[in-house]
């Protein structure tokens, strides 16, 4: 069959605009599809991205794979003239017909283009043209963005002066003015106040909430909102999930046997932490170094329980000394990832390919953690249980009526939580080669990649120096590193994207100037998380509506510019929360052991070894079943399925960002998971009982459920709905919808009625809108 | 235009491509997903993007039949008699070089070798030697390539089974399963395109775990659904008694109702992808416990499988029900099959282990042939390592055990392209060093992923800033295995 003309037209431009997609390299050009070239070209935002991506695995910073001899990551080498070809020059600057970069790159002969075909890259026309244009302006380098201190410029100027609420919207605005597009509306009264209630307390806002605020047209209303929400204890528990996830958290040992552990002291110790607004510089200070500090207390000896989250084997034969190198280079590889947002782990084996970070600073770094007093393997699955290994400490009842109060121990048993402590000697530390165990190289000191920041002489060449030096004020990264993070948290999307590398291959700030102000501003205010927190939601960018036009969500699908308000599917445990708060089913108590709440059946006996305290899974009754999902027992070779299904991370390493992924699992989750169905229940009981006609318990529902009043229509299709199966629904099938969960069942309500309005609730649980921040 | 555009491309707007289940950036081009009418017109009729397949598949699929816990290749397909003849005495020295030993044997004062309990004969053309512990296996010697040379890094089941579905000692990554529904996508869209069955036998278990089966960075559409036993065989698939087909499908029109006036006023995509979820979810309760119904089966494949296989959970069950998921077109079917970890105890545990699979696993190769599919279906039969030739523990005369063993142990393929009839691989008479053409674990994956019409060293995701690939930095597809 032939193409028709127009076809073949639609097939181009698809074509070229795929293309299009390829050529444009930073994230501004990617998002305008523009092929005009900038008039000046920056090393850091035009070039370094394609260099990375497409040179620097040969010509980069590892020496040992770096082909020619030639590195091109460095001005100094690449100026020089090639060691190959002395007459020859790598780069020319001024004069790209002269530099042998920009003759390779575009050159036509397969066996001189770079990068060579076999390497499967290539580079575009509009790659090629970038690097010819940048030679010509003197092919200048920088210093990576990420690894020059942040500096606090004055805000920008903008046009529309009335919108901003306070410094973000200045610059959030000025990047939307450059593209001539205007900022939404702010969201309406009922979607504001679940976003923010969402976002604050991962619970949605109580009926009598709802009211008052609907009410309270004060000019202090939202700020006084606010205010109320950050001093929940609620709060606490939603900002220590990302923690959790990045802390690599759990309630087992992890590894093939997987056994049980007593880490949730140190939990209840985060949600604590963030309560009590702790300073992210004592936050981390403490939980790296609590156990180095001056008459350090429990508590801070607690802290340190984050660095002995990692998994740890209990399988037989194992080698140990594999296994306790295995848990130094987690706790590398997690500060890495989760405070300095750099891929350090690619230095394990050899030199960084992309950054500048030598295998010897990797060990380096390495050494910091090797000095713990610890066991590659302390006792083998089915042995005598080990529910801390050692180091540990012992909470005793005495802590918790004194220090260490926030500790929800339920019962006078012993509890132990692994925490950090040094050997009195030092243990020396070897470059590994090739990463290999038992393949020593060079003895190294503690120290910490010079690209960053050079480790100052007067620290202490331990943890602690170690933590002083990631809160110094010229580290580039530890303040922005973080507060990226929350900004994802709330808006949905890092102002650098890849929020666990913001090394050469990571993306670029698309708002680098926002990102470096609200650096350097957490760090002028002491680090303050709930102050950071306070300004992310007190701006106009913040309380925009989510409705997108369909020319914004063409300019813009991913939300970059934020002009319009972030409207994402919530976390898995959030879920769980909506899901029992709204039905008046949660069980609110913070902290304590973790809990087993409903799960399919076999699910654990089906993956087990049959050794260990968690080869079978014993389900919790009462009122365990109804606590909030963080509280839900993370065993990390099964972990618990429903939340898995909605993304939540197995907590086996450092997670710093979970996908966001919409899937039919989900809606079966959705549509059969016991509790749902069981809220389901229970919510319809309690609205009969309040003997109103069934719209009123329609509206409240969907009130409770939705935070918000439904419209005419979702009401009417609602009603009708119930209508239908009151008429239809037979007494057998009734009764058996009603025997789903263990919360009792009122027996004086009519079980047709009763199923009828527990099917229409369980249909605003599934709800696109209900599990969404809208 | 390759593999990058295609990765630009989707990653532009990834959720949107890939939201509904089963569309590999392979089997649903680009361009048919937006604009299904052109496309429809004949364009490329095979409706590929550009590259994917990097080159014609001799398979399409796969059925991964994993011996879970490491079988004991002396016992099953790796006939050493001098073991025999040194019965007791001690492992030369020089044998046994450098290797690091678990912590399970590493402290013996002694190393004495282990001879066979059981006797080994010769079949087919290739005159494979295969042991009387498998008699159906041995009856199929000519569908086999067998490999007696495969070795590995880890000397620990973790890190071991880890590597060999992922590629790397470490977790979270991707396991074979999901690179091939990412490069590859399902044949059938009301099945998940990578699933995963669990069985186990009465020997010395190590357990599994779902890391195994993880799309690690990958979309986790991509990631393997268990399929279990009983009646609610993918999680959360089946309704409430109380609720009927129709009364969901009544739920369902008012739910989507909604959902599309939710959509009317915020415009986001993210609203419609999830109605349509809501629709796979609907039609896969009824496809999945279709698929799962082993009822209808004749008597003569019951009988070809062996009766277990009506006992649902038991790996001959569990090797029926692969042939039906792979035949809907369910691109990577993964068994495991646990017990296989003889630390002692060996001649009495390994008996019943290979009485748990020799049938059914010769019998799925025969059933995939009588339909014609076993030229673009892949089996695959081994564990994670091998064992050693002394004895862990004390030996006597009839009775011994085998430590872990990385550096030779045996697998077999069948179908899909794989020479049929073949012994692949030596190791020396101590049935301990590879002396003839070694296959490392990335060389195995590298040729897996060839079967399928995969490079492996096209087939990457950049994450992080790095490319990664299931055979990470190293594997070589072994050419003289493929017919």
């Amino acid at each position: 069959m032939r193409f028709s003309k127009k076809i073949f037209y639609v097939l181009l431009f698809f074509i070229l605009s795929v293309f299009s997609f390829q050529a444009c390299n930073n994230q501004q050009e990617r998002l305008f599809a523009s092929n005009d070239m900038p008039d000046s070209i920056s090393y850091n935002f035009d070039i370094r991205p394609i260099l990375s991506d497409k040179c620097f695995s040969c010509h980069g910073p590892d020496i040992n794979k770096r082909k020619a001899n030639l590195r091109l990551d460095q001005s100094e080498s690449a100026y020089e003239s090639l060691k190959e070809h002395p007459m020859a020059h790598a780069l020319v600057p001024g004069n790209p017909d002269l530099s042998e970069v920009f003759i390779r790159v575009s050159s036509n002969d397969t066996s001189l283009v770079m990068p060579p075909n076999n390497s499967n890259l290539k580079l575009s026309k509009y790659e090629i043209a970038l690097i010819e244009k940048w030679i010509k302006q003197g092919a200048k380098y920088e210093k990576h963005w990420a690894f020059v201190s942040p500096v606090k410029r004055p805000l920008p100027k903008i046009e529309n002066k009335n919108w901003p609420k306070n410094e973000i919207d200045y610059f959030i605005l000025a990047n939307q003015e450059k593209q001539g597009i205007q900022p939404n509306e702010e969201a309406d009264q009922e979607r504001l106040l679940k976003r923010l209630s969402i976002d604050l307390t991962g619970l949605p806002p109580s009926l009598s909430l709802m009211n008052s605020f609907l009410l309270d047209k004060s000019a202090a209303s939202y700020e006084n909102l606010v205010d109320q929400l950050l001093q929940k204890r609620a709060y606490g528990e939603k900002m220590s999930l990302l923690w959790l996830d990045l802390a690599r958290y759990a309630d087992s040992h992890g590894y093939q046997d997987d056994g049980y552990r007593t880490q949730w002291p140190w939990r209840d110790w985060v949600i604590h932490a963030f309560n009590k607004n702790i300073s992210y510089k004592d936050f981390v200070t403490w939980q790296l170094a609590g156990d180095l500090l001056p008459n350090f207390t429990k508590e801070q000896l607690l802290a340190t329980g984050f660095n002995r989250n990692h998994k740890i084997t209990e399988e037989g034969g194992v080698i140990p000394e594999e296994y306790r190198l295995m848990y130094v280079t987690d706790r590398t590889d997690l500060i890495g990832k989760g405070i300095l947002s750099v891929t350090l782990e690619c230095a394990h084996c050899h030199d960084h390919k992309y950054d500048p970070f030598s295998q010897k600073e990797y060990y380096q770094f390495f050494a910091f953690f090797n000095n713990v007093k610890e066991k590659g393997m302390e006792s083998v699955i089915g042995g005598p249980e080990t529910y801390a290994k050692q180091p540990l400490m012992e909470v005793t009842n005495d802590d918790i009526k004194k220090l260490l109060s926030f500790i929800n121990k339920q019962d006078t048993n012993k509890l132990i939580v692994s925490v950090m402590g040094d050997e009195d000697t030092v243990r020396k530390t070897h470059i590994l080669i090739r990463g290999q165990y038992d393949v020593q190289g060079d003895e190294v000191m503690p120290g910490t990649p010079s690209a960053i920041l050079p480790f100052d002489a007067k620290y202490p060449k331990n943890r602690l120096g170690l933590a002083n030096w990631l809160f110094d004020q010229n580290n580039p990264l530890t303040a922005r590193v973080f507060v990226n993070l929350l900004w994802q948290e709330f808006f949905g999307r890092g102002i650098v994207k890849t929020s666990g590398d913001f090394g050469m291959q990571g993306e670029i700030p698309t708002n680098p100037e926002l990102l470096d102000w609200l650096a350097v501003d957490f760090m002028q205010h002491n680090w303050n998380i709930k102050r950071l927190v306070k300004q992310f939601v007190m701006s106009a960018t913040y309380k925009q509506s989510a409705e997108v036009s369909k020319e914004k969500l063409a300019l813009d699908p991913e939300n970059i510019l934020l002009a319009r308000g972030p409207r994402y599917r919530i976390a898995a445990e959030l879920i769980r929360d909506i899901v029992l708060s709204s039905s008046g089913l949660l069980n609110d108590v913070i902290g304590g052991p973790s809990v087993k709440p409903y799960q399919p059946a076999g699910l654990w006996e089906g993956a087990t070894s049959g050794r260990g305290l968690l080869s079978v899974y014993k389900q919790d009754h009462g009122k365990d079943l109804y606590r909030r999902g963080m509280y839900t027992l993370v065993k990390r070779t099964v972990p618990p399925a429903s939340m898995s299904i909605f993304d939540a991370s197995n907590r086996d390493i450092c997670e710093v960002k979970r996908q966001r992924t919409n899937t039919p699992l989900q809606a079966l989750v959705m549509m059969n998971d016991p509790t749902v169905l069981e809220a389901s229940r229970v919510l319809a009981a309690k609205l009969f009982q309040e003997n109103k006609d069934i719209n009123f318990a329609i509206t409240k529902a969907f009130r409770l459920i939705v935070c918000r009043k439904p419209k005419e229509k979702e009401l009417a299709i609602l009603m009708d709905y119930y209508t239908q199966q009151q008429n239809a629904i037979k007494i057998v099938s009734a009764q058996k919808l009603l025997s789903i969960g263990e919360y009792p069942l009122l027996e004086n309500i009519d079980k047709k009625k009763l199923a009828a309005l527990m099917r229409v609730i369980a249909t605003i649980y599934n709800l696109e809108e209900t599990i969404t921040k809208t | 235009m390759d593999k990058e555009f295609i990765e630009h491309g989707f990653s532009l707007n990834r959720r949107r491509f890939l939201s509904s289940m089963g569309v590999g950036i392979g089997s649903v081009a680009l361009g048919s997903l937006l604009m299904p009418d052109l496309f429809g017109l004949g364009a490329d009729k095979n409706g590929l993007p550009p590259g994917i397949p990097h080159f014609a598949p001799k398979a399409k699929r796969v059925i991964y039949l994993f011996q879970n816990g490491a079988p004991s290749q002396q016992e099953l397909f790796d006939y050493k008699p001098m073991l025999r003849e040194m019965h007791g005495k001690e492992m030369p020295a020089s044998v046994r070089g450098t290797q690091r030993l678990t912590g399970m044997s590493a402290f013996q004062d002694a190393y004495p070798l282990a001879g066979s309990f059981v006797d080994f004969k010769q079949y087919g053309q290739s005159r494979a030697w295969i042991s009387d512990l498998l008699p159906y296996t041995a009856k199929i010697a000519d569908e086999l390539c067998i490999i007696r040379s495969m070795h590995t890094e880890a000397i620990n089941h973790d890190p071991a089974l880890t590597f060999l579905q992922t590629g790397a000692q470490q977790g979270n990554r991707p396991s074979m399963g999901s690179w091939l529904s990412y490069g590859l996508g399902s044949e059938n869209k009301n099945l998940p395109s990578f699933t995963v069955l669990l069985s186990r036998g009465i020997g010395n278990g190590q357990g599994v775990y779902s890391r195994l089966w993880s799309s690690g960075f990958l979309d986790s559409v991509h990631q393997g659904v268990q399929f279990s036993k009983g009646e609610d065989p993918v999680l959360y698939l089946k309704d409430n008694e109380g609720t009927s087909r129709q009364e969901r499908r009544q739920m369902l029109d008012k739910l989507s109702e909604l959902n599309d006036l939710s959509y009317q006023q915020f415009g986001d995509p993210e609203i419609t992808t999830r109605i349509k979820q809501y629709e796979m979810a609907y039609r896969m309760q009824t496809a999945v416990p279709d698929v799962m119904d082993l009822s209808k089966e004749p008597d003569s494949i019951v009988n070809m499988y062996g009766p277990d296989c009506l006992v649902p959970g038991t790996f001959a069950a569990n090797c029926l029900l692969a042939r039906k998921l792979s035949e809907k077109g369910v691109r990577f079917v993964q068994l495991y099959h646990q017990g296989w970890d003889q630390h002692g105890d060996l001649p009495f545990e390994i008996a019943s282990q290979a009485k748990d699979v020799d049938q059914a696993s010769a019998a799925l190769v025969m059933d995939l042939k009588q339909r014609g599919l076993l030229d673009e279906t892949l089996v695959i039969w081994g564990g994670e390592f091998g064992r050693t030739s002394y004895t862990q523990g004390k030996l006597t005369k009839d009775n011994y055990g085998r430590d872990h063993h990385p550096r030779c142990f045996t697998v077999w393929m069948a179908g899909g392209g794989i020479k049929p009839g073949m012994v692949y691989g030596e190791t020396d008479d101590f049935g301990y060093n590879i002396i003839k053409d070694p296959v490392h674990v990335h060389d195995f994956q590298a040729t897996v992923l060839n079967q399928l019409g995969l490079d492996h060293e096209k087939l990457i995701f950049k994450h992080l800033g790095r490319r990664y690939r299931l055979t990470d930095v190293s594997g070589k597809v072994i050419r003289d295995i493929i017919s």
